[in-house]
């Protein structure tokens, strides 16, 4: 193999024509493996746990605190909502309770930065992997509370947690609480000071 | 057997041969090619594996607006595509498949008449450059006339040099002269001849005339519908020829492992596929030449080589 295209680089590539095999061998190695190619209206994809298809609403969840539609960059979430009294029996007044009336998410303002599902407070949306909604009419894409609560039944579990992240802080929450309620030596002081004080 | 009836069935096999082949080929390089790049290619025409992309390919393209710029040189611009593609169709019109005369045309100077045929291709190149009125087809078609004839320099002498050791310009006759030792005597002609005629019918990497991502299409770019199809199919055809004539001048053509007189067709054809699945693998795996590079290569190299390849073969000759 002699080719001058090469040339001025034999030095550092040892044989010259070396680099024009090598590109052969990659693509005759790359022939005969197999391609992970997805055939995908034949084959569902194969989506990885936290894919963000579309948005699932837990309607029942919702207390129309109003902060995913005041955070969401584009303004796609748009929430009505009135205000309707409990009676409870024994109680010493009626409450008053927020009940949802709209709860719309315009998907083809939304750009799927997953913000509305990270402030809610009470886990009342979720991302779902579905992605299989397009519509011939851009409105279509305007989601009611009734359509983005059927994406639920779609929301995978949550994924195991992370065996060496940091403990949720629901944990160290408890676990500190438990620990000021034994009687133990008051560990007031961070624990760096603790272990210079002898040295100095 | 009478003359008209042979006549015909050997014009038929050429017919039938130019048809299929390079659909083979093309189909060949699309699931190649797709595979090389960790793709699947056509997967849906036909049902099996897109066996039928080409032909879905050839009814779309049967269905398209047949456009002449306003500008182009109409009778030039329309001819061009059949200049193109009549000269493949003559040269696979005297390559023997067999031995006993399988060839639809017994021809005593066989490889001058398919050099010279091959020839024709710049004039089409030219005509479909310079007509189509389109700077870019231009510059195209002047790229793709100075690679045509430079190479053509390489390409001659390297098949002069197998017909010196065969002492013929028959076709079937280098093949008949042909021995196995000869793939070792020949081999610098076969390479110089390979790359030569890969830069012949401007496959990548020496696709620099049509240089899609600088040139649009090269001299191709004004053309649609039918037209722009015979350009794609004289692409084809080209790989066909040159794998060919590869396999007749330099691989001996229908001399296999048993049965030559029976399987020879077989050889042949084995032979071409294998050689066209080389040019499909060099078209994946190497960049495109620079104009500079391409001329360098042909003439710094490939002439020098092939005229010492001359020498060898010369003194082989004589030797013996």
């Amino acid at each position: 193999m002699s080719d001058p295209s090469e040339r001025g680089d034999t030095s550092e590539r040892g044989l010259p024509g070396a680099g024009l095999v090598k590109g052969l061998a990659v693509t005759l190695k790359t022939m005969t493996s197999r391609s992970t190619t997805q055939q995908y209206p034949d084959t569902a994809p194969d989506l990885p746990p936290r894919s963000r298809g579309v948005i699932a609403l837990s309607e029942e969840n919702c207390t129309v605190c109003m902060l995913c539609a005041r955070e969401c960059p584009d303004w796609c979430i748009y929430i009505d909502s009135h205000k309707e009294e409990v009676a409870v029996p024994g109680a010493a007044r009626p409450r008053q309770r927020n009940v949802l009336d709209k709860f719309d998410i315009d998907f083809s303002l939304c750009m799927y930065c997953g913000i509305c599902i990270e402030v809610c407070p009470f886990d009342a949306l979720y991302w779902s992997p579905e992605f299989e909604y397009a519509e011939y009419d851009i409105k279509n894409l305007l989601h009611d509370k009734d359509h983005l609560g059927q994406w639920m039944a779609t929301v995978p579990p949550p994924p195991a947690h992370d065996p060496n992240g940091e403990p949720a802080k629901e944990e160290t929450a408890a676990a500190r609480k438990a620990a000021a309620a034994r009687p133990a030596p008051p560990a007031v002081r961070p624990e760096p000071d603790a272990d210079q004080a002898p040295a100095s | 057997m009478p003359l008209w009836v042979e006549l015909v069935l050997r014009i038929g096999g050429v017919l039938v041969a130019f048809l299929t082949l390079p659909l083979l080929v093309g189909q060949a390089e699309h699931k190649v090619m797709a595979h090389m790049q960790g793709r699947l290619g056509p997967m849906y025409a036909g049902g099996f594996h897109g066996w039928a992309q080409l032909v879905a390919d050839g009814v779309k393209f049967v269905q398209k607006e047949d456009i002449t710029p306003r500008e182009a040189d109409r009778a030039v611009f329309r001819l061009a595509p059949a200049v193109a593609l009549v000269p493949y169709l003559l040269v696979l019109l005297v390559i023997p498949l067999g031995p006993n005369d399988l060839v639809g045309q017994p021809l005593d100077i066989g490889l001058f008449f398919v050099l010279a045929v091959v020839g024709v291709g710049v004039v089409a190149v030219l005509m479909s450059a310079w007509a189509s009125a389109n700077k870019y087809s231009l510059l195209g078609g002047l790229r793709g006339a100075a690679q045509l004839l430079g190479y053509e320099l390489p390409l001659v002498l390297a098949a002069a040099s197998v017909a010196m050791a065969a002492g013929t310009l028959s076709l079937s006759g280098i093949v008949e002269a042909w021995q196995p030792w000869w793939l070792l005597w020949q081999a610098p002609a076969m390479i110089i001849f390979f790359v030569a005629g890969l830069a012949e019918i401007r496959r990548p990497p020496f696709d620099m005339p049509v240089a899609d991502s600088e040139l649009v299409f090269g001299y191709i770019t004004e053309y649609t519908g039918l037209r722009f199809a015979f350009f794609l199919l004289a692409e084809y055809v080209g790989i066909v020829v040159i794998a060919a004539l590869t396999t007749v001048l330099f691989l001996g053509g229908w001399q296999g492992p048993f049965a030559d007189d029976q399987l020879g067709w077989l050889w042949t054809l084995l032979k071409i596929f294998a050689v066209s699945f080389v040019i499909i693998w060099l078209r994946v795996s190497y960049p495109r030449l620079r104009e500079d590079q391409l001329q360098r290569l042909c003439w710094l190299v490939l002439v020098p080589a092939s005229l010492a390849q001359l020498v060898l073969t010369a003194a082989v000759r004589i030797a013996l």
